[in-house]
């Protein structure tokens, strides 16, 4: 009878290449093209500012108009995503790379070293992330991309730390860990050789996710502004507009692109994180 | 005016999926007296489990009945409305489920879970009634009245079960059926359970269909066993008889393999694994793993025939005795 | 309720808010540069260089900010002013106190936030328990894929996106402000009335955007408990569907949700900031916005500290509240 009672619940669940992975892989190479072929398209200098005749409506010429400060919108969102991206993967590298080596220390070896780090983690994880974000950056003289990553990055590590420490202490109960210590291997070769490569689907999902955060904290510092003043980025295009009031003089071409592309990219992070947690838990569920 | 609680003619359930059919019950037909107890037997995904659900009518999809008829009484389970469906269950035909540790909600005090049993069969009580009814079922299955108040986090094991059997008699049903009631339990808490549940059915006069795969179980508890095997009954009969002289070579396997505790004996298992429901093979479903299969197994499907009065097997080698 | 749970929990609390305040303090002081002198530095700039003697002014500023003093006096200050609510002056509206830039703003962002978060959540939840349930019609589970994408939509996107259709385009509400630009606050139907429509869009973007992520949770945790086996004793049971979706599955998903809740929490908070700022909405996530461009340190750590402590409070109350639906919570230490 269990079996059966599984099978209801089994019902619900998509089939393991779903379509919602499939999409928002989709969507998100969609966007990493443009990021990364668009530029070419355009000269540099058109997203000065001044290049061209401010405020001009889309047409022939400049197909997405021009902004309040003379720059060619189109031009400019090929070259501000891009930078909207990089930081996004650069904090979510970081934040990754840290959440990860915290949560395996933490969830391998447990006592005192995990009680202070998951204390930490824990305590870190109720004050609020832009509330910290925004008196570092406040602090800062100038800003620049590289630093708005690292900045994110310093919080961002949060949640994969705590996601990563509940699958080592998972892991390290299995039959093969438990081998392996009796063999007398050292902890450290245990947790390159044997936890971390069984850890790796958390671990793309886990950073999809983070990437997701640390984009979205960009963006989210940027409209505030406190994003780097001088590179244009998705959410400085956004706080631009909102600076020179361009939803007030009408200026569609331009608040609208970039907030179509952050939320193409957002829906395509979305879908791929959904999509690989189902990946993950339906692999897992094979294994067992 | 017959004495029979339950009539199940030919009663088939199959899982659509996508690559076909899955049979998981073919053409089981018994018949059920008021009082008594059948015990259905077989390994996993023999479809005894499939069974049980289907006479509630508890089958989700892709499970669908295809066909039969469950005749509790006068009407055909089989067919009734949702809802009339859902007047039947627990005042007609209850069920104790086989994980006990997971089958009370979680955030309900006892209580609740019995009243709302009874309200949804239109049974109004007062407070007071009420607390006493459920009192009064708890002191049955040799629980104190306590128990009411608390919460399932707060029971043992063995007292979850006590409860389920409780809430399957609240409503005095005809006929209950048990799903491995005991089968997350150790031994001792096993026996208490299982002479709790005897006594409250005795009182009831209920007749039981117990599911389970444990033969040693069943000997001692139910009057009648049917072997399952692949969706299909392939022997029925009186508990003591099919011991005595099992006729299915499956039967005989299955009682085979119970370890004894007089003499040592090699630990017989049964060789070879389950069939597919979905490809099952042709003949008789038992013919790979059997010893004795000869040509005519793997060709022709063994009937399940009346071998005496009140036997009944399904094998090709079993003659009819007159 | 065990007193151990509570005292642990307020534990945890009184840690947070220790932290903050630490962090609050100290990473100003971590940071290259001197607030004081900046401020007045740049008041010089735009004054055309006409102050006299700017080195005794910041002298005496920094004496009177305290900033001249070893670091563990002004630490401990720092605590001594905190516990009168003393949060220093606004160095860009000097001299206006901080408690009172905060105090004015903060009224607005609690009904507009709190409510819409109220409402957001309620409805989000309701409806992902009835889209995770097996019985609801299939034209209603169309919606899954809208909230999702609604789920992905930053807060203040919304924002934007309706600002240009209801107040631009449409001309039906007002595009920004709190209350109609110019008129006094007064208690009366229609003041009451005008901040009622300058809060329906900032409210509808906040309410909408949380909606997919609440109603896909739930949906999330009602399919999980569908499998469950007291689910199935439930149905064996004969209860009514309604009965079983309420009391069984709503119920239990309850309590996850809720925790979700908490964990959303800061996202609630960053958000609504935004929001603000979009609408020109006098709270607390507006007045922040004005502080930093202003550089207004002191206003811009007060505005952070509060956001802090609030919501360690709110999570502390969510602790409190969370054994009271889950009977097993208080005793997990078992």
């Amino acid at each position: 009878m269990a079996a059966q009672l599984k099978a209801r619940s089994r019902r619900f669940r998509f089939p393991e290449l779903d379509l919602t992975l499939v999409i928002g892989i989709g969507i998100l190479l969609a966007i990493l093209l443009f990021a990364l072929v668009g530029p070419s398209f355009f000269d540099p200098k058109s997203t000065n500012v001044g290049a061209f005749p401010p405020r001009l409506t889309p047409s022939g010429d400049h197909w997405l108009g021009t902004d309040a400060q003379g720059r060619d919108v189109l031009a400019a969102l090929t070259y501000a995503t891009p930078q909207t991206l990089k930081i996004g993967f650069l904090a979510g590298i970081v934040g990754l790379g840290i959440g990860v080596i915290l949560g395996l220390v933490s969830g391998y070896f447990s006592g005192v070293v995990d009680t202070v780090i998951r204390t930490a983690t824990d305590v870190l994880n109720t004050i609020p992330g832009i509330a910290l974000l925004v008196v570092i950056a406040t602090m800062m003289r100038s800003m620049t991309v590289e630093l708005m990553a690292l900045i994110i990055a310093a919080l961002a590590w949060r949640y994969p730390a705590r996601a990563v420490r509940a699958q080592t202490l998972t892991l390290r109960e299995r039959a093969y860990v438990q081998v392996a210590k009796l063999n007398g291997v050292g902890g450290l070769e245990i947790i390159i050789k044997e936890v971390l490569p069984n850890l790796l689907p958390y671990i793309a999902a886990s950073f999809v996710a983070t990437v997701s955060q640390a984009t979205l904290s960009s963006i989210g510092l940027e409209a505030l502004g406190l994003g780097p003043q001088n590179t244009l980025t998705l959410g400085m295009m956004i706080y631009w507009a909102q600076f020179y009031s361009a939803i007030l003089r009408n200026m569609w071409w331009w608040w609208a692109p970039p907030i179509v592309v952050i939320i193409l990219i957002f829906v395509g992070l979305l879908f791929t994180s959904s999509g690989m947690d189902q990946l993950v838990n339906t692999r897992l569920r094979r294994i067992e | 005016m017959s004495d029979e609680v339950l009539r199940v003619k030919d009663l088939r359930v199959h899982y659509r999926t996508n690559s076909g059919p899955v049979r998981a019950v073919e053409g089981v037909s018994f018949n059920l007296s008021k009082g008594k107890r059948l015990g259905l037997v077989g390994e996993s995904g023999s479809g005894k489990s499939t069974t049980a659900l289907a006479l509630m009518r508890l089958l989700n999809p892709p499970g669908r009945i295809e066909g039969g008829q469950i005749l509790l009484g006068d009407v055909d389970l089989a067919k009734l409305s949702e809802e009339g469906m859902r007047r039947v269950r627990f005042s007609q035909v209850s069920l104790i489920p086989q994980g006990a540790m997971n089958s009370l909600n979680p955030v309900m005090r006892i209580r609740e879970q019995f009243v709302d049993t009874m309200s949804a069969h239109d049974q109004r009580l007062s407070k007071k009634e009420a607390d006493n009814r459920v009192a009064e079922l708890l002191h049955q299955v040799g629980l104190r009245h306590e128990v009411a108040r608390m919460y399932p986090h707060e029971l043992s094991g063995g007292m979850k079960q006590r409860v389920c059997i409780a809430l399957a008699i609240t409503l005095q049903p005809k006929l209950i059926i048990a799903d491995e009631p005991t089968s997350a339990l150790d031994v001792v808490v096993q026996r208490q359970v299982m002479e709790t549940f005897g006594q409250a059915q005795s009182a009831l006069d209920a007749a039981v269909i117990l599911v389970g795969h444990d033969m040693g179980l069943m000997a001692q508890f139910v009057d009648r066993l049917g072997v399952m095997y692949a969706g299909k009954l392939v022997e029925m009969g009186p508990v003591e008889d099919i011991f005595r002289e099992p006729l299915h070579p499956y039967t005989q396997m299955l009682i085979q393999s119970l370890p004894s505790l007089e003499g040592k004996r090699f630990f017989k298992g049964i060789p070879g694994v389950s069939p597919s429901l979905l490809n099952p093979p042709p003949g008789c479903a038992f013919h790979p793993r059997c010893q004795m299969a000869i040509p005519r197994c793997s060709t022709e499907m063994p009937e399940l025939r009346e071998i005496r009065p009140g036997r009944w097997a399904a094998c090709h080698l079993v003659e009819v005795r007159p | 309720m065990p007193l151990d749970y509570v005292v642990k929990r307020f534990g945890l609390l009184i840690v947070t808010v220790i932290l903050g305040v630490t962090i609050n303090f100290m990473l100003p002081r971590m940071m290259p540069g001197d607030p004081v002198e900046q401020k007045l530095n740049q008041l010089y700039a735009t004054s055309g260089g006409q102050m006299p003697d700017l080195t005794a002014m910041i002298e005496s500023y920094r004496a009177r900010f305290g900033l001249d003093q070893p670091l563990w006096n002004q630490y401990l200050n720092y605590w001594w002013s905190l516990v009168h609510f003393d949060l220093g002056y606004s160095l860009d509206r000097f001299p206006e106190r901080v408690s009172d830039t905060i105090g004015s703003a903060l009224p607005w962002t609690l009904g507009l936030v709190g409510t819409s978060t109220l409402i957001s959540f309620t409805i989000g939840t309701l409806l992902g328990g009835l889209l995770g349930w097996p019985r609801v019609p299939r034209p209603v589970r169309g919606l899954i894929p809208l909230l999702m994408i609604l789920s992905a939509i930053p807060y203040f996107l919304l924002g934007l996106v309706l600002v240009f259709v209801f107040a631009i385009v449409l001309k039906l509400f007002p595009a920004g402000g709190g209350y109609p630009y110019g008129s006094a606050l007064r208690y009366d139907v229609s003041t009451i009335v005008a901040i009622l429509q300058h809060a329906f869009l900032p409210a509808t973007s906040i309410i909408l955007a949380g909606i997919g992520t609440w109603a896909l949770a739930m949906r999330g945790m009602i399919i999980s408990i569908l499998g469950e086996d007291y689910i199935v004793l439930a149905e064996a049971k004969g209860l009514k569907q309604r009965r079983i979706f309420v009391w069984y599955a709503m119920r239990n998903a309850l309590l996850p949700q809720i925790t979700t809740l908490g964990l959303a929490m800061s996202h609630v908070v960053a958000g609504a900031i935004l929001v603000e700022v979009i609408f020109a909405y006098p709270g607390i996530g507006y007045k922040l916005f004005q502080a930093i461009g202003a550089k207004d340190y002191f206003v811009i750590q007060g505005i952070v500290l509060l956001m802090i402590v609030a919501i360690a409070v709110i999570l502390f109350i969510l602790d409190l509240i969370y054994p009271l639906i889950d009977p097993r919570i208080a005793y997990e230490r078992r």
